[in-house]
C-alpha cells in the first residue's frame, strides 16, 4: 500500500487492513510441554524462565475455565489447541529496531497507519511496538537513558536485566495461580515491555507500547513489568489493534506495576481489538506509603473482554484512582471492572467506570473493593454508569464491596439509565441530526475519562466510539 | 425572509389511545413580527411548539405547517420548489437547518459537552444540512471526514467544519455581550447544572447563534430575576431587529411583553387559538384571566 493509499484510509480501514502472514518462526497450534520448551530456546532463555513456564503450563492445565460468574462472558468457543501462541515476524533484530526505517515495509506500513511514529516525534518519551509475539521497533529518547530509565523489549530485559526480572516476574504481582488465564499466560508470554524508573525521577512525557495482532488464529500474550522506584513518575501508554478474521484471536496480556513509596504510575489502555478476538487479561500493581497508582482504560472492539485491572494498596497513605470505559455492540459482552485492596491506613481508592451497550450488547461492571482490619481511615469512592440505547442492551454492575474496618468511609454511586429521548431532541432541534446528536451525547458521557487522557489519546478515544456508534447508527 | 403558516393542525401524543391536544390551529408567524401566545396551563401551548419543531412523542393527524421562505438571503432567484418547504415531511434537524428555532420550556441537560463545542457543531451541521437541502438532486460527492490525514491519524483530518474555532469564538463573544452573559458560560457543559434563568438566557443566546427565521421562544421569561428578563428580552429585540427573526412567543405574563412588546396576541385554549388581538390583549387578559375569553368562544360556538 503506498502512503497515498494510507492518506486516504478512513478510521476503520485503518485497523481493518490485514497483512500477509510473514514469519521467521512459527510454533505449532496448541499448547503442550512441547511448545514451551521450543518457544524458550526460540528466545535463548535462561533456565529459571523455563521452569517458570513449565510450572504455569501445570496449574493452567489444572485450572477449570470461570463459568459460573454471573452475567459473564461464554468463553466455551476458546479452545487452546487451535491457537498459534508465537509467531516471531521476520526481522532481523532481536528486540526490536530503533529506526522504524528498518523495519519491513509491511511492518513500517502497519504502525505508520497507526499513526505511532509520528505520535512518538510529538508527545512520547519511548515507543515499543510489538507485532505478532514479538517487540519490532524499541526506542526511547536519549534524555532518559542517561537519567537511568530503562524501558525495552520483556525478553530483552530477561536477558540483560535478569535480577530485577526474577525478582519480579510473575511472583509477589501476577503469580501464575492468580487465574486461568494468568497461569496460560505464564507459561507462553512473549514480548511486551520493561519499563525501570530509579528514584527520584520524572519521566515527563508518557512512553507507548503499541500491540498489533495480525495474523489469523493467533494468540498474543505480552508482559509489561514496570517498575517505579521511589518518589518517581511515568505514565505509560499501551495501544492494542487487530484485523477482523472468522477464526478467533486470544489475547492475553499480564501486567505488574510496582509502585515505590511516594512513587506515581499511571497506566492508560486505549484497546480496540477486533470483533473475533478474546481479550482475557490480568493486571496488577502494588503500591508502597504515599504512592499513588492509576489505571484508565478504554475497552472498545473483542467479542469478550474480561479485565478488572487491581490495585493492592500495600503502604499507608497510597492512593489508587481506576478510570475505566466500556463499549458493547452486537455480539459482544464486555465485562470489565476494577479490584482494590485496602492493606494499611490511610489508603484512598476511587473508581469511576462508564459503559455504554447498544445493538444487543452487554456490558458488565464487576468490581470488588476490600478493606482490610486495621486499614483505619481509608476512603473509597465507587461511580459506576451505564448507558444503553435500546431495550436489546444489558448492563449489569456488580460492585462488591468487603469492608473489615469499621473507621473508613465508603461511597457508592451507580446509575444505569437508556439514552434519553428528550436530549437527542433537544440537540437536534439545534441542527444536528439523529446521530450526531448520540454521538454528542455518547461523548459526554465519557467525557470524564477522555478528558484523563493526553490530548491525542482522547481525540483517539472519541474516534473509536465513533467507529462504533457508526455500527448501529448508519 | 420567511413566513410560517400553520393551518387547522390537530396532533396527539403518539401511542395507541393517545389525548388528542391540538385540535385545529391556525396561526401565522412571519419575519420581523413578534407574536404572542397566552393561554392556561395546558392549553397545547408547548405542544403547539414542540409539533413545529417535529418532536416525536406528538402524531400529526391533520393541518399543515409550511415555511415560505422569499429566498432574499439567495443572489439569484430562488426556484419555486425551494421556496415552500412542508415541515411535517421534514427531520427536526432538517427544520432547524431551514431557520426553524425551538427555544424550550425546559432545556436538556447535557453532561460533557462544553457549550462552545455544542454551539459551534450545531451552528455548523446547520449550514452543512442547509446546504444539502438547498443543492437536492445536485448531487456532489464532498469527501469532507475521509479526507485523509494531513499529519497523523492520531491527531485526525483538521476537519473544522464552515466556522473554524478562532472565527466562532468571535461570534460567540459578541452574542453573549449582548446577552450580558459571563465568559466562563462557554467552557461550561450543556445546561448542565444552570439555574433556571440561565437556562433560559442560554436558549436566546443560541438563537442569536442560529440566526433562524422563525424562533419559537416557550415561556423564556419563567423564572426570570428582573435584571435576567432585561438581558433576555434585550435578546430577542435584538434577534428581531438585527436578523429580522419572527418571534412566537409563549408566555403566561404581561410582563414580558412590556420588554418585548408584542405586534399580534392570541390565546389559545382547549388546543385552538380561540381569540387574537393587539397588545391591549394581554393586558386585558393580565387584568381578568381567561375565563371571559372561554365565555365568549362558547357562547358564539
Ligand atoms: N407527551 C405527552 N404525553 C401525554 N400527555 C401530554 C404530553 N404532552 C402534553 N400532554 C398533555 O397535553 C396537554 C397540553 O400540554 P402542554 O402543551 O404542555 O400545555 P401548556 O404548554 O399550554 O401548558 C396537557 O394536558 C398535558 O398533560
Ligand atoms: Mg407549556
Amino acid at each position: 500500500m503506498s502512503s497515498e493509499d494510507l492518506q486516504e484510509t478512513d478510521t476503520e480501514a485503518r485497523f481493518e487492513f490485514k497483512k500477509e502472514e510473514k514469519s521467521a518462526f512459527k510454533s505449532e497450534k496448541g499448547l503442550t510441554e512441547e511448545t514451551i520448551r521450543v518457544i524458550s530456546e526460540d528466545k535463548d532463555e535462561p533456565e529459571w524462565m523455563l521452569e517458570r513456564r513449565l510450572r504455569a503450563l501445570d496449574l493452567f492445565q489444572e485450572m477449570p475455565m470461570p463459568t459460573d460468574w454471573p452475567g459473564q462472558p461464554d468463553l466455551s468457543e476458546i479452545e487452546i489447541d487451535e491457537i498459534v501462541p508465537y509467531i516471531r515476524p521476520d526481522i532481523e533484530t532481536r528486540g526490536g529496531v530503533d529506526d522504524w526505517e528498518d523495519l519491513p515495509e509491511e511492518i513500517q506500513d502497519t504502525f505508520d497507519k497507526l499513526g505511532i511514529p509520528e505520535a512518538e516525534k510529538n508527545a512520547l518519551s519511548g515507543v515499543g511496538a510489538q507485532y505478532e509475539s514479538e517487540i519490532v521497533y524499541q526506542n526511547m529518547k536519549e534524555q532518559w537513558e542517561d537519567k537511568g530509565v530503562i524501558f525495552m523489549d520483556m525478553d530483552r530485559a530477561v536477558q540483560e536485566h535478569p535480577d530485577l526480572v526474577r525478582e519480579h516476574f510473575m511472583t509477589s504481582c501476577v503469580p501464575p495461580s492468580d487465574n486461568k488465564f494468568a497461569a496460560l499466560h505464564g507459561a507462553i508470554w512473549s514480548g511486551g515491555s520493561f519499563v525501570y524508573v530509579p528514584e527520584n525521577t520524572t519521566v515527563e512525557m508518557p512512553v507507548q507500547a503499541y500491540f498489533r495482532m495480525n495474523s489469523e488464529g493467533m494468540g498474543q500474550f505480552e508482559h509489561t513489568l514496570i517498575i517505579a522506584e521511589d518518589n518517581s513518575e511515568v505514565h505509560y501508554i499501551e495501544g492494542c489493534s487487530a484485523p477482523k478474521y472468522s477464526a478467533f484471536n486470544l489475547h492475553s496480556g499480564g501486567v505488574e506495576v510496582f509502585v515505590g513509596e511516594n512513587a506515581h504510575v499511571q497506566y492508560s489502555t486505549v484497546q480496540n481489538w477486533s470483533r473475533n478476538t478474546y481479550n482475557l487479561n490480568t493486571k496488577r500493581a502494588i503500591v508502597e506509603s504515599d504512592g499513588t497508582m492509576e489505571w484508565v482504560s478504554g475497552s472498545m472492539g473483542s467479542k469478550a473482554t474480561m479485565l478488572y485491572p487491581s490495585t493492592i494498596l500495600k503502604g499507608p497513605g497510597a492512593t489508587d484512582n481506576h478510570i475505566t470505559i466500556a463499549f458493547a455492540g452486537e455480539g459482544q459482552n464486555i465485562d470489565t471492572g476494577a479490584k482494590v485492596y485496602h492493606n494499611a491506613p490511610n489508603t484512598q481508592s476511587t473508581i469511576e467506570s462508564k459503559s455504554v451497550a447498544k445493538d444487543g450488547g452487554r456490558t458488565n461492571y464487576r468490581g470488588l473493593v476490600h478493606i482490610a482490619d486495621g486499614a483505619e481511615n481509608s476512603s473509597t469512592a465507587v461511580e459506576c454508569d451505564a448507558l444503553m440505547f435500546d431495550n436489546d442492551s444489558t448492563s449489569d454492575t456488580m460492585p462488591y464491596m468487603e469492608i473489615q474496618e469499621s473507621n473508613v468511609n465508603v461511597a457508592h454511586e451507580a446509575t444505569v439509565g437508556k439514552i434519553g429521548d428528550e436530549d437527542v431532541f433537544y440537540l437536534q432541534s439545534r441542527g444536528l441530526d439523529d446521530d450526531d446528536a448520540k454521538q454528542m451525547i455518547v461523548n459526554g458521557f465519557i467525557e470524564p475519562i477522555t478528558e484523563e487522557l493526553p490530548i491525542e489519546y482522547a481525540v483517539e478515544l472519541n474516534r473509536l466510539v465513533e467507529l462504533e456508534m457508526e455500527g448501529s447508527l448508519g | 425572509m420567511a413566513t410560517l403558516k400553520i393551518e387547522n393542525l390537530q396532533a396527539k401524543v403518539a401511542e395507541d389511545g393517545g389525548e388528542t391536544i391540538l385540535r385545529g390551529v391556525d396561526l401565522e408567524v412571519a419575519s420581523n413580527d413578534i407574536h404572542a401566545l397566552m393561554g392556561p396551563n395546558g392549553s397545547g401551548k408547548s405542544t403547539l411548539a414542540k409539533v413545529i419543531a417535529g418532536h416525536p412523542a406528538y402524531e400529526v393527524t391533520g393541518g399543515s405547517v409550511t415555511l415560505e421562505l422569499e429566498g432574499d438571503e439567495f443572489d439569484e432567484e430562488m426556484p419555486d420548489d425551494l421556496r415552500e418547504w412542508d415541515l411535517l415531511d421534514l427531520e427536526p434537524n432538517e427544520r432547524a437547518a431551514l431557520g426553524i428555532f425551538l427555544g424550550f420550556q425546559y432545556p436538556a441537560e447535557i453532561e460533557g459537552i462544553t457549550m462552545v463545542n455544542f454551539l459551534r457543531t450545531a451552528l455548523n451541521a446547520k449550514l452543512e444540512e442547509r446546504e444539502e437541502l438547498f443543492e437536492e438532486g445536485e448531487e456532489e460527492e464532498e469527501d469532507d471526514e475521509d479526507a485523509g490525514y494531513e499529519t497523523s491519524p492520531m491527531e485526525g483530518p483538521a476537519d473544522e467544519g464552515e466556522v473554524g474555532v478562532a472565527e466562532f469564538q468571535e461570534i460567540l463573544q459578541e452574542k453573549m455581550e449582548v446577552l450580558d452573559m459571563d465568559e466562563k458560560f462557554a467552557s461550561r457543559y450543556l445546561n448542565a447544572g444552570f439555574s433556571g434563568g440561565e437556562k433560559k438566557q442560554n436558549e436566546v443566546l443560541q438563537a442569536a447563534i442560529l440566526e433562524p427565521e422563525i424562533a419559537v421562544l416557550d415561556e423564556i421569561d419563567s423564572g426570570l430575576d428582573i435584571d435576567r428578563l432585561q438581558d433576555v428580552s434585550n435578546g430577542i429585540n435584538a434577534l428581531r431587529d438585527e436578523q429580522g427573526t419572527g418571534i412566537l412567543q409563549i408566555t403566561h405574563y404581561q410582563r414580558i411583553l412590556d420588554y418585548v412588546e408584542p405586534d399580534y396576541v392570541h390565546v389559545m385554549l382547549d388546543g385552538k387559538i380561540a381569540k387574537s388581538g393587539g397588545a391591549e390583549l394581554a393586558e386585558q387578559l393580565e387584568d381578568d384571566g381567561y375565563d371571559w375569553v372561554r365565555e365568549e368562544v362558547y357562547e358564539t360556538a
